[in-house]
């Protein structure tokens, strides 16, 4: 599907131009959503999406499905009740860094922990956008940020890792270089039935670029293309190697735990023959 | 057919729920409110519901807003500082217009406070506890049966005008038993009902509020894809930052309330007629006040009871009346003294108003009450 054909039928008629900045990342994950979107068959109808506050989360009032544009960090138990009050309901979480591993952090393991069906599409742009460049839990060490003039002394999460030991089934990263992998991880993510998290690492060339120079929009899209490195390939690196790159891909998929909305069904029925 | 239970409040609470519908509940355990998260977990599945404890009292809250955009009628509970905690989303759900029903069993407070002691601090920050201006309800039952009672309301109120609605309880009604005559089957009862949008859904604005000023709400996933945001918005549920959207939305809730005065702020009098002075009192307060008017009448002094069912929104109206009709009120809660300054707001020095407020983690006996009551007509010309 073309790209103005993708526009006219995903995104909301008048609501466009978006917020964002030049050279933003943003409008490329959101795209990449819609077209996982197409892919996967679903109907507008038949998709939430809920997103929290801060630059990421304007993307659910772009967007014609059934969207919440909640408060922040408190995306993941908005959608946990959207999803557990109607789970014919395909649920994408759209959440920045800030949002998802700092005030929203305690609900991100938790969600992750009860394996309900949730896509969760982290837009990882390393700042606090919105606010005008603040430190997150996902600022790398030793980055420039309004809150660390001197650098951040604080060590930052791997999400991918974190999400993984909380207990979410299908794992994932992509980045706004790799936007036909990131849509079919996307896809992935929606398909699989558990809780899926999608890390979309994306460039903020406005308040994380200018502090730590790393040029414009362009060398910043390109320094993905650089540092990210498909799991097959980072898989046969060695230590060295893998210093200040990151891997890109599938990343953990377990489909042996049962999903939540699936288990309450059995539990009703449990509770319903009788049975404790 | 009909049962007769002994119950707690707090079970009652339960009941009340399901009968008005409730199919969802989040929480976090808190005492004195666990009960009824407890007994939701038990009860919810055996009618097809849905119970989720959740990680802390703000994905509780988060999880009900959730399940209620699905057209669920939902409930969380809570007290003390967990009613703090839920106050962030409790404004969204203002901002947003979410029906949802909030029980908070109030306990002393602040801080940890006094967790199991009877307390009604909770009066204002149920009011004014998220910022910026907003509008509620919220209702305060004085026994149990009357927990079952106000909670169906709740849910009638909140479905109604499209609002969160607090249930204002207190650890005195919260945890006594007393007997509840229930219906042995709840389709029976009228279910409250949300509006629904008559139009196509290309043509639906979701916050457009009609006549009454309250918008039609279809769930999620029926084909009217609206958007719901916490920024101020316009009709069309979109953010708006212009000053007469701003205005224009403020005011309407504003109206879809304060214009149902008549039916949504209930009060109740006890031994009012012919009564010179007046005491008032709510929640598990009013049972002391009981008592002691009761005692007073057969003393000969002529003192009613005027008991606010609704303690939010305020019950000017009824306030205003009220002092023209005594020659003084005194105004008895168990804190330091808070609905008693609405209540001198509204009689604006007409006649003294008094205030008796205990906050020693006891309810006042009736013969303490009745004895503030002598000192107080004692100083009324």
């Amino acid at each position: 599907m073309s790209t103005e054909a993708l526009i006219d039928k995903y995104f909301r008629p008048g609501r466009l131009p978006h917020i964002w900045c030049p050279g933003c990342g943003n409008g490329i994950v959101t795209g990449c959503i819609v077209k996982a979107v197409e892919q996967t068959g679903l109907t507008r109808d038949e998709v939430a999406v809920v997103s929290g506050i801060g630059c990421s989360s304007r993307a659910s009032g772009y967007l014609d499905f059934n969207t919440v544009h909640s408060a922040h960090g408190r995306a993941l138990p908005v959608a946990t009740g959207v999803k557990m009050g109607n789970p014919k309901l395909n649920v994408i979480v759209v959440t920045g860094d800030g949002d998802c591993t700092a005030i929203g952090g305690n609900h991100l393991i938790h969600a992750a922990r009860r394996n309900l069906d949730l896509t969760v599409v982290l837009f990882n742009n390393s700042i606090y956008g919105m606010t005008g460049g603040q430190y997150s839990p996902l600022t790398p060490f030793g980055s420039k940020a309004t809150t660390a003039p001197y650098a951040t002394i604080e060590h930052d999460f791997d999400v991918v890792e974190l999400a993984k030991a909380a207990g979410a089934t299908f794992v994932a990263r992509g980045t706004t270089f790799h936007a036909q992998l990131l849509t079919d991880l996307i896809v992935k993510g929606m398909q699989h039935k558990g809780f899926s998290l999608i890390e979309a690492v994306s460039a903020c060339p406005t308040s994380f670029g200018r502090q730590n120079k790393m040029g414009g929009p362009v060398e910043m899209i390109l320094w993905q293309r650089d540092h990210g490195v498909m799991k097959a390939a980072w898989d046969k690196m060695t230590d060295e190697q893998r210093q200040g790159k990151f891997p890109i891909g599938v990343l953990h998929e377990d489909n042996s735990k049962v999903e939540y909305t699936v288990a309450y069904d059995y539990l009703i029925k449990k509770a319903q023959e009788g049975k404790k | 057919m009909s049962r007769v239970l002994l119950l707690q409040g707090n079970q009652a609470v339960v009941e009340g729920a399901i009968a008005a519908g409730c199919r969802f509940f989040a929480g976090y355990p808190i005492t004195p409110s666990t009960e009824i998260a407890e007994e939701l977990a038990k009860q919810l599945p055996l009618v097809g519901g849905k119970f989720i404890q959740m990680e802390d009292e703000i994905a509780s809250i988060g999880a009900v807003i959730g399940a209620s955009l699905t057209g669920k009628k939902v409930m969380t509970a809570t007290s003390g500082p967990g009613f703090s905690l839920k106050q962030e989303l409790f404004g969204y759900a203002c901002a947003a217009e979410i029906p949802l029903v909030l029980v908070n069993v109030q306990r002393g407070g602040p801080s940890t406070g006094q967790p199991t002691s009877p307390s009604q601090g909770d009066v204002m920050q149920a009011r004014w506890g998220t910022h910026g201006d907003h509008w509620m309800i919220a209702l305060s039952p004085s026994s149990v049966p009357e927990c079952f009672d106000l909670t169906r309301r709740a849910y009638e109120f909140s479905e109604r005008y499209r609002v969160p609605v607090i249930l204002l309880m207190d650890e005195v009604v919260g945890h006594m038993r007393e007997k509840v005559v229930l219906s042995d089957d709840y389709e029976n009862l009228p279910q409250p009902m949300r509006k629904q949008p008559t139009c196509k859904p290309e043509d639906f604005l979701p916050y457009d509020g009609g006549e009454d000023g309250v918008p039609a709400m279809p769930p999620f996933g029926i084909g009217f894809r609206w958007h719901v945001t916490g920024l101020i918005h316009d009709e069309t549920g979109f953010p708006n930052g212009s000053p007469e959207a701003t205005v224009k939305a403020m005011d309407r809730m504003y109206h879809k309330l304060a214009d149902h005065y008549d039916d949504i702020v209930r009060v109740e009098e006890f031994k009012m007629e012919g009564a010179e002075f007046a005491v008032v009192a709510f929640g598990g307060a009013a049972r002391t006040a009981w008592d002691a008017v009761t005692m007073a009448r057969a003393e000969g002094l002529k003192v009613g009871l005027v008991r606010p069912i609704t303690i939010w929104p305020f019950a000017q109206k009824h306030m205003e009346k009220l002092a023209t009709q005594v020659k003084g009120i005194l105004v008895h809660e168990l804190n330091c003294g808070q609905y008693v300054g609405e209540v001198e707001r509204a009689v604006k020095g007409k006649v003294p108003v008094f205030s008796y407020g205990k906050y020693d983690n006891e309810p006042a006996t009736p013969a303490e009450l009745l004895a503030e009551i002598k000192k107080a007509m004692g100083g009324v010309k």
